[in-house]
């Protein structure tokens, strides 16, 4: 009769013994005499609770969804006047900004510029060109000064046509654009419209979108909205 | 300094000899480009018209540039329309500048849209169009839309 050799018994970790744990936690344990983060997380928190790794924090979900709200303020950018320069003094900067709606005729004049404030955006950023002169020139297509669609200047991800397109246009457009930067790859290779469309409708909430069953939209990669009928 | 358009034309007519057309308020007259600069200065100092409102060009294709101006009198509402004929391939044009400050910018706007060269601008450079525009005047009639290099 074979005996079996009883298995190691390995004793279980000391906490105390492992040093790098030791630190971890006491660095998590003690908070820094600047660490804002806790601080705001103490302004909405019921009680918060010291665990072995970190803390956890109870609260109410109105707390918890007022301060997500305090905290992604985005002002809408409506000047008027001289004080739309102060304004835009304090927020309206490309340099924390995503998306560059481009919505109008680009002159040869102004392209330049264009490109420099696209350049200003910090990655990862998008572009949404917004009616027919951003995508094409529209109209003024064969003018002398007209550059004949703004993804000649900068890369578009998104085209919304209409002369002009409607609210709901625009807005189906930034829908489209999230669908986009959901499937967002660090390599920093573009996601093409059709492989997105492609893997939304193996979602199964996508499938009970009612926008997934208009097939003609999924068809058409650029065709964000149905166009305007003309007059 | 009160006028009437008919004061005005007597005027004009005794001066340059030449006839000038009365529309209501309005008095037309076309002068050589060679006396431009006299019937500027009379328009500025002997008939009033402190007020310069526009100058431009007309491309008469192959009978060559027209260029208009007109100055009014804001006084006695009396507006007077100075207009010449550069003659076929001429593209110079004495400047009024020393008349109208106003004048300036529309030479220049002239110059980068016709092509028309003022002689006696200060500053004769492009207004509109950027410095860097490669060639041409776009609202020559002979002018081809080439496409701009760097966002063909």
């Amino acid at each position: 009769m074979e005996v079996k050799r009883p298995l190691p018994q390995v004793p279980p970790p000391v906490w105390s013994d492992v040093k790098d744990l030791q630190e971890w936690e006491k660095y998590h344990q003690t908070r820094a005499d600047d660490d804002k983060t806790s601080n705001s997380l103490a302004a909405i928190a019921d009680a918060i609770h010291h665990m072995p790794g970190g803390w956890i924090v109870t609260t109410s979900t109105d707390k918890i969804f007022n301060w997500a709200r305090k905290s992604s303020i985005w002002p809408v950018t409506f000047g008027l006047a001289c004080c739309a320069i102060e304004m835009m003094a304090t927020f309206a900067s490309p340099r924390h900004s995503d998306l560059m709606i481009v919505s109008g005729t680009v002159t040869i004049k102004m392209a330049p510029m264009l490109k420099r404030i696209y350049d200003q955006m910090p990655d990862p950023k998008w572009v949404v060109s917004m009616g027919s002169c951003a995508n094409s020139g529209g109209p003024f297509r064969h003018g002398y000064h007209v550059v004949k669609g703004v993804d000649r200047v900068v890369p578009v991800d998104v085209y919304v046509p209409g002369c002009p397109p409607t609210p709901d246009s625009l807005m189906y457009g930034l829908l489209k654009l999230q669908d986009q930067v959901s499937e967002f790859q660090t390599t920093g290779k573009r996601v093409t419209a059709p492989a997105v469309a492609e893997r939304q409708s193996t979602v199964t909430d996508r499938q009970l979108d009612p926008q997934s069953t208009v097939t003609d939209r999924q068809a058409d990669p650029q065709l964000t909205v149905t166009d305007r009928q003309a007059d | 300094m009160t006028i009437t358009p008919v004061d005005a034309a007597a005027r004009l007519r005794e001066r340059l000899a030449i006839e000038p057309l009365i529309d209501g308020t309005l008095v037309t007259v076309e002068v050589p480009t060679a006396r431009w600069e006299d019937a500027a200065r009379m328009a500025r100092e002997e008939l009033g018209c402190l007020y310069f409102n526009w100058l431009s060009a007309i491309d008469w294709k192959e009978q060559g540039l027209e260029i208009l101006c007109r100055v009014e009198n804001l006084e006695s509402r009396v507006a007077l329309m100075l207009r010449t004929r550069l003659g076929a391939g001429v593209v110079h044009c004495p400047t009024v500048t020393p008349f109208w400050k106003g004048a300036n910018w529309m030479e220049r706007e002239c110059w980068d849209m016709f092509g028309v060269v003022f002689d006696g601008h200060p500053d004769l450079r492009r207004i509109l169009l950027g410095q860097d525009w490669p060639a041409g005047h776009p609202l020559r009639k002979d002018f081809v839309d080439a496409e701009y290099v760097p966002y063909r």
